[in-house]
């Protein structure tokens, strides 16, 4: 049986949208489709976690359907692959659940079973992480305020690479950039399986003061749909031990 | 995945020391009695049950606690595990607010943790426990396990005879997976010095690093060329000179399996002591003041005889 793939969206960003269509209805239209949005809202050192300017944080990742995570940078590694490894948790979880319903009727979910049935179905779940085909879309805020932090961000996803490439299953990355120079988001790094070569090519500088985020998103969401990227995957699979070579 | 400061808020108002807990599917009860400490995802209390005490963690995180209960349980199934504690009940609880959690209890480990114990006890106990935390981690990776988190706090020392056992095995992962769970300082991904990949030669890097930590409580952190940072640091620390050659080979990953490590460890306690019986006969030995040799050499007597009661007692 050929496995599927996850498709999720890793937003990092420090503040709340201030341009274009609303975000949150932009991730939820993305969930619907199948993609899954975590988001990790940075914390200045000042900031608390009860701030408001990043409640549309937690709004984002409720709707589109994965985690999301307020943190200060110096843990911002941690938490990047934490939240990432939950997310595909809670998607398997949510399929499981759905066959589950279905076997006992609604309203009945993983939860509801006895321990030692839930332990056993768990083990499902964890197989399925560790050997599921992944995409992640990493969508980076490049507006001013991120500057100080962007030395962090690529460390943490350089550190993400490192965390899911130790898995059974296979991986792709790519990295995005918003507000672009004259798009909405402005590619770093097109598809790949592993995120240490980034180094050189990541971004030192802001972009900009806007925060598109509801644009960003659904740019995102579009290069998804892209036939190219199957085509990637499908040519592995015809040609095993491509990436061993 | 943490908990955040609404969810620690939340456990704590519902689970207090004095209140009486009943599973909803095997119906036992347990008086809570004072909490031990918290973990990622929860909160460890001691309770008590039909006149006994046990420990029993929390937690709402419902899918990871079954998943650490899962690890508890294969590691019950290996023969003579003594390794990890005991499971002793699995059940859900809810709160009389209506919040849903999930908890285990498992056998109560009364024991000093390791770093207080060497520095009360001396650095004689270092070879000691390297053994005794050898042999453990060879049998888990025997049995296609990884310890993954291993650290300080994880590592109790158990009296009569003193015997270091883990406490915490929420990142025990089945060998050839992804690390379950870690923590920077003993993370060799962290250190850019080899995979996250769960393999025995992970564990023997985390175990180099807890025998660093104990000299430099305060930790430090990843400076530009990690390989010969580690180095410096374990050449910085006079106790662990006679290991100093194995612990960098486990910073490596030069070691496959923690046997190789532990066959080495002992062939250097062994020189050591014979180097402590040709050197101290003769009158030459009393006009020099007792070499570092000399007093290695006695600690590797002790370590010996320390390792060979603590097999005893298995």
């Amino acid at each position: 049986m050929r496995k599927g793939t996850l498709k999720q969206i890793l937003l990092i960003t420090d503040g709340c949208s201030n341009q274009g269509e609303d975000p949150v209805a932009v991730a939820s239209l993305a969930h619907q489709q199948g993609i899954t949005i975590n988001v990790i809202g940075i914390l200045d050192d000042d900031h608390s976690e009860q701030d408001e300017s990043l409640k549309e944080v937690e709004d984002i990742a409720l709707s589109g359907g994965g985690v999301s995570q307020l943190v200060y940078k110096q843990a911002l590694s941690q938490t990047v692959q934490s939240v990432t490894k939950q997310a595909m948790t809670q998607t398997m979880q949510g399929f499981v659940n759905r066959e589950l319903e279905q076997i006992l009727g609604k309203g009945q979910s993983l939860e509801d079973l006895e321990p030692e049935k839930r332990g056993e179905i768990m083990e499902v779940v964890e197989d399925m992480g560790e050997t599921c085909d992944l995409e992640v879309l990493v969508l980076v805020d490049t507006s001013a305020s991120m500057y100080d932090k962007l030395p962090t961000v690529k460390e943490a996803l350089m550190d993400l690479s490192i965390s899911l490439n130790a898995r059974i299953g296979r991986n792709r990355f790519a990295i995005y950039r918003f507000p672009g120079k004259r798009k909405q988001i402005e590619k770093i790094l097109d598809w790949s399986p592993a995120l240490d070569t980034i180094s050189s090519i990541f971004p030192k500088l802001t972009s900009g003061g806007v925060t598109p985020t509801g644009p960003a998103i659904r740019e995102a969401m579009y290069l998804f749909s892209k036939k190219s990227l199957r085509r990637s995957f499908k040519y592995e699979d015809e040609q095993p031990g491509m990436e061993e070579a | 995945m943490k908990m955040n400061n609404q969810e620690w808020k939340k456990l704590n108002n519902d689970v207090r020391p004095g209140i009486k807990l009943r599973g909803k599917w095997h119906g036992k009860t347990y008086l809570i009695q004072k909490k031990l400490g918290a973990g990622a995802i929860g909160v460890v209390y001691l309770c008590e049950y039909n006149g006994k005490q046990a420990a029993l963690k929390i937690s709402d995180k419902r899918s990871s606690m079954t998943v650490e209960v899962n690890v508890l349980k294969s590691l019950g199934k290996v023969q003579g595990n003594r390794l990890g504690p005991y499971l002793l009940d699995v059940d859900d609880w809810i709160s009389p607010q209506g919040s849903r959690y999930s908890f285990y209890v498992m056998e109560y480990l009364k024991g000093e943790p390791l770093i207080t114990y060497i520095q009360r006890r001396g650095e004689a106990w270092i070879g000691v426990f390297m053994l005794q935390l050898l042999d453990a981690l060879q049998e888990l990776h025997q049995n296609g396990w990884v310890f993954g988190d291993l650290k300080v706090e994880n590592l109790l020392v158990v009296s009569s005879p003193p015997k270091v056992r883990w406490v915490d095995v929420g990142g025990t992962t089945q060998i050839g997976r992804a690390i379950k769970e870690y923590t920077e300082f003993y993370d060799r991904g962290y250190w850019g010095l080899g995979s996250r990949k769960a393999e025995p030669s992970y564990d023997l890097f985390a175990f180099a690093m807890v025998f660093l930590q104990i000299y430099y409580p305060n930790k430090f952190v990843k400076e530009a060329s990690p390989q010969k940072q580690l180095f410096r640091k374990i050449d910085g620390v006079k106790a662990l000179s006679p290991y100093r050659a194995i612990l960098k080979k486990a910073i490596i990953s030069n070691y496959d399996t923690s046997e190789q490590m532990k066959k080495e460890l002992l062939q250097v306690i062994y020189k050591l002591q014979r180097k402590n019986i040709q050197s101290t006969p003769g009158p030459v030995h009393q006009t020099h003041p007792p070499s570092v040799f000399v007093n290695i050499g006695g600690i590797s007597i002790l370590v010996i005889i320390y390792y060979v009661i603590s097999l005893l007692f298995q």
